[in-house]
């Protein structure tokens, strides 16, 4: 149940109460389930887990709850608000400004533009998601978004055939994001994508969470979503989106490269040098799981077929 | 007179506050547990505040006899073996939630240990500290008399293995480990004999009552520390 079907009309969305009352949502999710009226794409999702044997240490099967959005928004690694995991709750909705929001479209593309958000988002269609947000520091988050397709937004720019990657940049503005005062990392914040990755039907710019727009401290007014990927992949309220041919100089990238690769897919069998990844918590949860490839979505796998997952970390 | 007699008071005081204050850490991770202050991932908080306690109650425990020779406030003393053992209590607390984080798997904990080196360098601390805890005791010191001098000039390597601990496991921000280094390296330049200043002169033969009382004196005397002793 990791993934909602796309085309759910606005008006079947779950509503928030519905969210917060968990014991509902996956009590209705097992009954759909178990009447086999899941879509497709859902229903290979979760059973992909229990399928290939992934179980906790007791055998138990391992469960995707939604995380409470208590925690989704109160543990946040967003540094340019500070790197303590409440800093950002703490600091971003005082000091960061969503609202004019400017959105830069540029590179190479035949339809570059300069939108204001509302414009941005306006004529695609938004969408409801569930994924499994891993973090590189080895815990991990069910988090419900909203948001568009990336792929549309990369549709409707018309990249040029030399565009090999999509290039993104959160804000730099240190008295809204007073955590930029630092060399922290290299500000502003970079992230990018390869382009058949953000052509990826995974791939979401989220504009909310639990149904109501992003909080600051989830990388308010829109942010990339790439559940594959290790979250820092996932970059936060961004400004401009810039097709290239030539590999982005990512954030974490730049700042430790043996550390952080370009493609940073979840990986249980790849670790970080300096902490194991084959295993994770997730919040809320006592005992750590066991990691999965792709952090559960193996129909991303053959974007990368022919490539070594160890050397391209 | 009036001088000494407040520390007097003071050297009567010291066991006790040290206590207290060692502890509070300790009291402030209890408050959390009830209020619910401990976050989204309350392992990795508890792991984090009893890592970052016992890092400070060694950088005090090295600043005892710094500030006590500086100030002459030898009653100060005493208290190093305390907020010694609270480091050791907060490091032990440390690699417990740790053991639990790893849900005791112990093929996991192995493999950090041998191939992390910031799981090496703490772990390795924390062996250091215990044979340092198990003499802490006056009837240790008496025993091992000047080889406990020797011994117990390991938490110095232990110290450095914890801060070094604590610089290769953060991600970006330096800023906290880096905090500890320079502590660290302060508290262990002032234990150079000629950045010491004071160290310099050889110590008195007899040794007064009132230190005697203060408890773990001894142990300074084998150093050959100057002492300047509060006079009754």
């Amino acid at each position: 149940m990791l993934i909602r079907k796309p085309e759910i009309p606005s008006s079947e969305i779950t509503p928030e109460r519905l969210y917060l009352s968990r014991r509902q949502f996956i009590g209705a999710s097992a009954a759909a389930l178990a009447a086999g009226t899941i879509p497709a794409v859902a229903a290979c999702d979760t059973a992909d887990g229990a399928a290939r044997g992934e179980a906790a240490a007791d055998g138990a099967p391992q469960r995707d709850e939604l995380t409470p959005l208590e925690d989704v928004t109160r543990y946040n690694n967003f540094y340019e608000f500070g790197t303590d995991k409440e800093d950002p709750a703490r600091n971003a909705p005082r000091t960061l400004r969503v609202r004019p929001w400017t959105v830069l479209v540029d590179g190479l593309c035949d339809r570059p533009g300069r939108y204001a958000f509302d414009d941005f988002v306006r004529g695609t269609q938004q969408v409801d998601r569930t994924y499994r947000l891993r973090c590189v520091e080895a815990w991990s988050m069910v988090i419900p978004w909203r948001g568009i397709p990336l792929r549309d937004v990369v549709n409707r720019a018309r990249p040029r055939a030399g565009a090999r990657f999509v290039e993104f940049t959160t804000l730099h503005d240190p008295v809204q994001m007073p955590g930029q005062r630092r060399a922290v990392l290299n500000w502003p914040y970079v992230e990018g994508l390869r382009m058949d990755e953000a052509m990826h039907p995974l791939a979401l710019l989220a504009t909310g969470l639990y149904g109501r727009p992003l909080p600051a401290q989830n990388g308010a007014p829109l942010r990339l979503v790439v559940p594959w990927k290790y979250g820092f992949k996932s970059i936060k309220s961004i400004v401009r989106i810039r097709f290239t041919d030539t590999q982005p100089r990512t954030a974490w990238n730049v700042s430790a490269p043996g550390e952080y690769g370009f493609y940073a897919n979840v990986n249980p069998q790849v670790d970080h040098p300096r902490w194991s990844q084959a295993r994770e918590r997730r919040i809320g949860e006592f005992r750590r799981r066991p990691t999965l490839m792709f952090n559960g979505y193996p129909e991303v796998a053959s974007l990368y077929s022919g490539m070594d997952l160890r050397r391209n970390y | 007179m009036a001088a000494a007699s407040w520390q007097l008071k003071a050297a009567r005081w010291i066991r006790p506050a040290a206590w207290i204050g060692g502890l509070v850490p300790l009291f402030l991770l209890v408050a959390g547990v009830f209020t619910g202050g401990l976050g989204a991932d309350p392992i990795e908080y508890v792991t984090l505040r009893t890592g970052f306690a016992t890092l400070l109650m060694l950088m005090c425990t090295l600043a005892v006899t710094p500030v006590r020779r500086w100030t002459g406030w030898n009653w100060l003393a005493p208290a190093r073996r305390t907020l010694g053992l609270c480091a050791f209590l907060y490091v032990c607390l440390h690699l417990a939630t740790y053991l639990v984080d790893q849900g005791f798997a112990w093929t996991y904990i192995v493999e950090d240990v041998a191939e992390r080196p910031y799981v090496t360098a703490g772990f390795t601390a924390f062996l250091l500290l215990v044979p340092l805890a198990l003499t802490s005791t006056k009837g240790s010191i008496r025993r091992l008399g000047k080889r406990w001098q020797k011994l117990h000039r390991v938490v110095y390597l232990a110290a450095g293995l914890g801060v070094l601990h604590f610089i290769w496991l953060v991600k970006s921000d330096l800023r906290d480990p880096l905090i500890f280094a320079a502590v660290f390296a302060v508290l262990m330049a002032l234990r150079i004999p000629a950045l010491a200043g004071r160290g310099k002169k050889k110590s008195p033969p007899g040794r007064p009552a009132a230190t005697r009382r203060a408890g773990t004196e001894s142990q300074e005397a084998a150093a050959g520390e100057t002492r300047r002793a509060v006079s009754a």
